[in-house]
């Protein structure tokens, strides 16, 4: 029976060096995430979750981004965040227990599920849409591009010579 | 005074539906008595102007003169208030504003009718969808938002005063700007409807629209900066640009014009895509209209928009009409808008601006579709969901990095079809430079694979040197071969080749500046802040710097109270600067507001907010940011503005020529007197 990793089925006789190479893929994989995680610690965990999170007071702004005097909502969940985070909460732990208390608005981006899910897709779709349209339409007016047959004296010939030189003025 | 404006405003108004209506008739019943109607329509416009200067003009004395028996005054202004400011009063609130709109159209539509002789038809056409507009303005200053309603009872000893927030020297100009650009936007859209109805003949109009939307391009620009630079100095949360629903706003309407500006050149040079700039005309002044709408409806939530009120559905209405007129006109003509010629490939400079065009609309869709979501999931789950930063942020980077690197290949792409040699050739140094530079940054210590946002600072920063060496290599190629033939030293080769063709070179000033834009925005993966209570003594550190507090004080201004902090800032251990992050207490308005210590240079900006004192500990809270690259972003808007300034100056060889015209002439003036 021939190995198989992942998908594909490799011939006999190939497979040692191919298993070798995707050790050392595994490997370069581990050494990826371990330098992902590095410097990863509550600090910039803190930052990056008190960035996908509003103040609740109504400021519409970051949560770390609140400059209030005396918000009495930033500072208290400015605690919370770093109790969760001592507590080892996980970051989607807390980012529902934020929406538990203080409401679906308190994440600073809506979450890719449900409906909200429609808010991610929709600028990538029209911008995809917007890209093969152009490239469809490009292509289909190259094809029909008639070919334009003058006498060198024409007067065609030389209102073209008029538009050469007005078009390659800039 | 109060009266005098509310008669100003009805006169306007009236003088107005005279400059349609007979506007409207002269057009429909062409022969000699309707052109007496169409000048008298024309002088109608004019004195438009006249009553809504009056009534502008009355507004401010009124300010200057503390009657706060006018509500609007009482609401916007107080007697210790500086003049600056109660001058700025006219645009802070929202019937002032309307009618600053007002007048600004018919300054616009002065000017215009001034130079009616530059084609009479066509202007005739866009004085009356300029009257239209006018129209629509003055109904709602007369109607729905009257800057002269009276205070019921007697007038109060004093106002309530300017919010804090408006009382900075930027907020003087910015609404200006802004209202510039927003309004501004009428003339080309009045021009386009225009040709569009009388099916004008040849592609004059486009001339006169692309000029007057490069300069309301300007001012929509100059306008958005300094809101952009009011916001970082002001709001004191370290940040400029913050995806908020009114920024968005005034955003919309500077990509469509964007894509117009680029697009309309296809139209100039090869008479294609006429539907399209036509549209994006049409867009672009119904964004504007819809930027004001959101701004003053109560729709979506923002910290700058104005008090919510009944006018959203004034604008509704008028924003259903005018897309109503667009559409019927267009369907009714769109046989005049038929293409000259066709793409004939797909690396080509037309399809580099077709792609650049889309990728315009579909930024402008995405903060769109972004600003509205809110209002949308309300509608559909029962819940507002937030769309902030994190949200736009992560759609408009790609895009705006895509658009980055459209602005280096087009100008490499010739008209037409583009050889794949002449690509390599034009694209090999522009290449490599960008991968040694994107190769530096990592081997400096940037690490593009830990954050996203590293991968993209490091892209925009490839990218802007990729286009900075085209936009460079396209100034030198030209300039060479000036000076072959001239034997100038290059950078007098480079300035004369600028002034023989303004427009392209203006162009590419233009794209530089976007280039220093793009590396200021780069700088901003790597903000730093901290927040800390300082007492007398206390140290904080952020990056190379160290902040010593000094001292803290307090100062009295007849207008409003002053909290100080004094800072001394250390460098490495040296000494190199005290910095007074300060905040503010209104007497009149009974609010706080933050004024930043900024220090500022080209690598990064160090940001200091007194954000007050603890209530339980009572000792100062100074927050620090630490924002690189931010100079790069003011610097960037700069560039962009001289290049269009640059763009908006007459070819020297046309100037040449009319000099040499006019010496002829004046040597033939000299010979026939001589002769007599």
């Amino acid at each position: 029976m021939k190995p198989v990793i992942g998908r594909w089925s490799l011939a006999p006789g190939r497979w040692p060096l191919v298993v070798g190479r995707w050790r050392s893929l595994q490997v370069v994989v581990v050494a990826l995430a371990a330098i992902l995680l590095m410097g990863a610690g509550d600090d910039a965990r803190f930052n990056k979750l008190g960035h996908k999170m509003m103040c609740a007071c109504g400021c519409r702004q970051i949560l770390l981004e609140c400059n209030h005097v005396g918000c009495s909502y930033s500072d208290r969940m400015r605690d919370e965040l770093s109790t969760a985070l001592t507590r080892g909460d996980s970051d989607d732990l807390v980012l529902q227990a934020f929406v538990q208390k203080y409401g679906p608005t308190v994440l600073a981006a809506p979450p890719a599920t449900g409906f909200n899910l429609v808010a991610w897709v929709m600028p990538f779709a029209v911008f995809f849409s917007a890209m093969g349209f152009a490239v469809l339409v490009v292509l289909r007016w190259r094809q029909r591009a008639p070919a334009v047959v003058v006498s060198p004296d024409s007067p065609e010939l030389e209102a073209m010579r008029l538009r050469a030189r007005r078009e390659t003025e800039l | 005074m109060p009266q005098f404006g509310s008669f100003a405003l009805l006169l306007a108004l009236a003088f107005g539906v005279y400059a349609l209506g007979a506007g409207i008739y002269a057009l429909l019943r062409p022969g000699l008595a309707a052109d007496r109607l169409g000048e008298s329509a024309r002088r109608a416009g004019i004195a438009v102007f006249v009553a809504v200067t009056a009534a502008a003009v009355a507004l401010v004395v009124a300010a200057f003169q503390d009657d706060f028996s006018v509500a609007y005054i009482f609401h916007h202004s107080n007697r210790d208030l500086p003049l600056p400011y109660k001058f700025s009063a006219l645009w802070s609130g929202q019937e002032g504003s309307l009618l600053f709109w007002a007048w600004l159209l018919s300054a616009y539509g002065f000017v215009l009718l001034l130079r009616h002789k530059v084609d009479p038809r066509l202007v005739a056409h866009a004085a009356v969808v300029l009257a239209a507009v006018q129209v629509f303005f003055l109904l709602l200053v007369n109607f729905a938002a009257h800057p002269f309603s009276m205070m019921a009872g007697p007038a109060p000893a004093d106002g309530n005063g300017l919010n804090p927030l408006l009382q900075y020297p930027e907020m003087v100009i910015h609404p200006p700007m802004l209202y510039l650009g927003y309004v501004g936007m009428t003339v080309p859209f009045a021009f386009a409807l225009g040709a569009l109805i009388m099916k004008y003949p040849g592609e004059k109009w486009i001339h006169i629209t692309r000029r007057w939307t490069m300069v309301t391009w300007m001012f929509l620009t100059v306008g958005i900066f300094l809101g952009g630079h009011w916001a970082y100095s002001v709001l004191g949360w370290g940040g400029y640009w913050g995806w908020d629903p009114v920024e968005n706003a005034s955003l919309l309407p500077w990509l469509t014009a964007t894509a117009f500006l680029h697009s309309v050149m296809m139209q100039e040079k090869r008479g294609m895509l006429k539907m399209w700039n036509m549209w994006l005309i049409f867009a672009t002044f119904l964004l504007c209209i819809f930027g004001t709408f959101l701004t003053r409806s109560g729709v979506v939530s923002s910290v700058h928009a104005f008090a919510q009120s009944s006018i959203g559905t004034w604008f509704v209405t008028f924003l259903a009409l005018t897309l109503a007129v667009c559409v019927f006109y267009f369907l009714r003509n769109r046989a005049y808008l038929k293409s000259e010629n066709r793409l004939e490939s797909l690396i080509s400079r037309e399809s580099s601006f077709l792609f650049n065009n889309l990728l315009f609309l579909v930024a402008c869709f995405a903060v769109l579709w972004g600003t509205l979501f809110p209002v949308l999931s309300e509608w559909v789950q029962g819940t507002k969901a937030t769309v902030g930063a994190p949200f736009f942020n992560r759609v408009m980077i790609p895009i705006g990095l895509l658009l980055l690197f459209l602005t280096g290949v087009g100008p490499l792409l010739a008209w037409r079809k583009t050889s794949l040699e002449s690509l390599k050739r034009n694209f090999a140094i522009p290449a490599v430079a960008a991968v040694v530079t994107a190769g530096a940054l990592m081997a400096g210590g940037m690490r593009p694979w830990q954050d996203v946002s590293y991968f993209y600072a490091l892209m925009a920063v490839a990218l802007a040197v990729f286009v900075a060496v085209t936009v460079g290599s396209e100034f030198l190629r030209g300039a060479r071969v000036i000076r072959s033939h001239t034997g100038m030293n290059l950078a007098a080769a480079m300035v004369q080749l600028t002034r023989r063709n303004t427009r392209r070179y203006g162009g590419y000033i233009v794209h530089f500046g976007v280039v220093v834009l793009f590396i200021g925005f780069a700088g901003y993966a790597f903000n730093q802040d901290k927040e800390q209570e300082l007492g007398l003594g206390d140290k904080m550190d952020i990056g190379r710097y160290t902040l010593v507090s000094r001292s803290y004080t307090r100062d009295f201004q007849p207008n409003y109270e002053s909290d100080y902090a004094i800072l001394d800032v250390y460098r490495n251990g040296s000494f190199l600067q005290t910095m007074y992050p300060e905040r503010r207490f209104y007497t009149a308005s009974q609010q706080d507001a933050t004024i930043v210590a900024n220090r500022s240079t080209w690598r990064e900006d160090l940001y200091l907010v007194y954000a007050g004192r603890n209530p339980e500990t009572d000792r100062p809270i100074i927050r620090a940011h630490l924002n690189p690259l931010v100079v790069w972003v003011w610097a960037g808007v700069y560039i962009v503005v001289f290049g269009t300034l640059v763009a908006l100056v007459p070819n020297l060889q046309v100037a040449a020529a009319k000099v040499r015209a006019t010496a002829a002439e004046l040597a033939a003036a000299g010979a026939s007197e001589g002769g007599d």
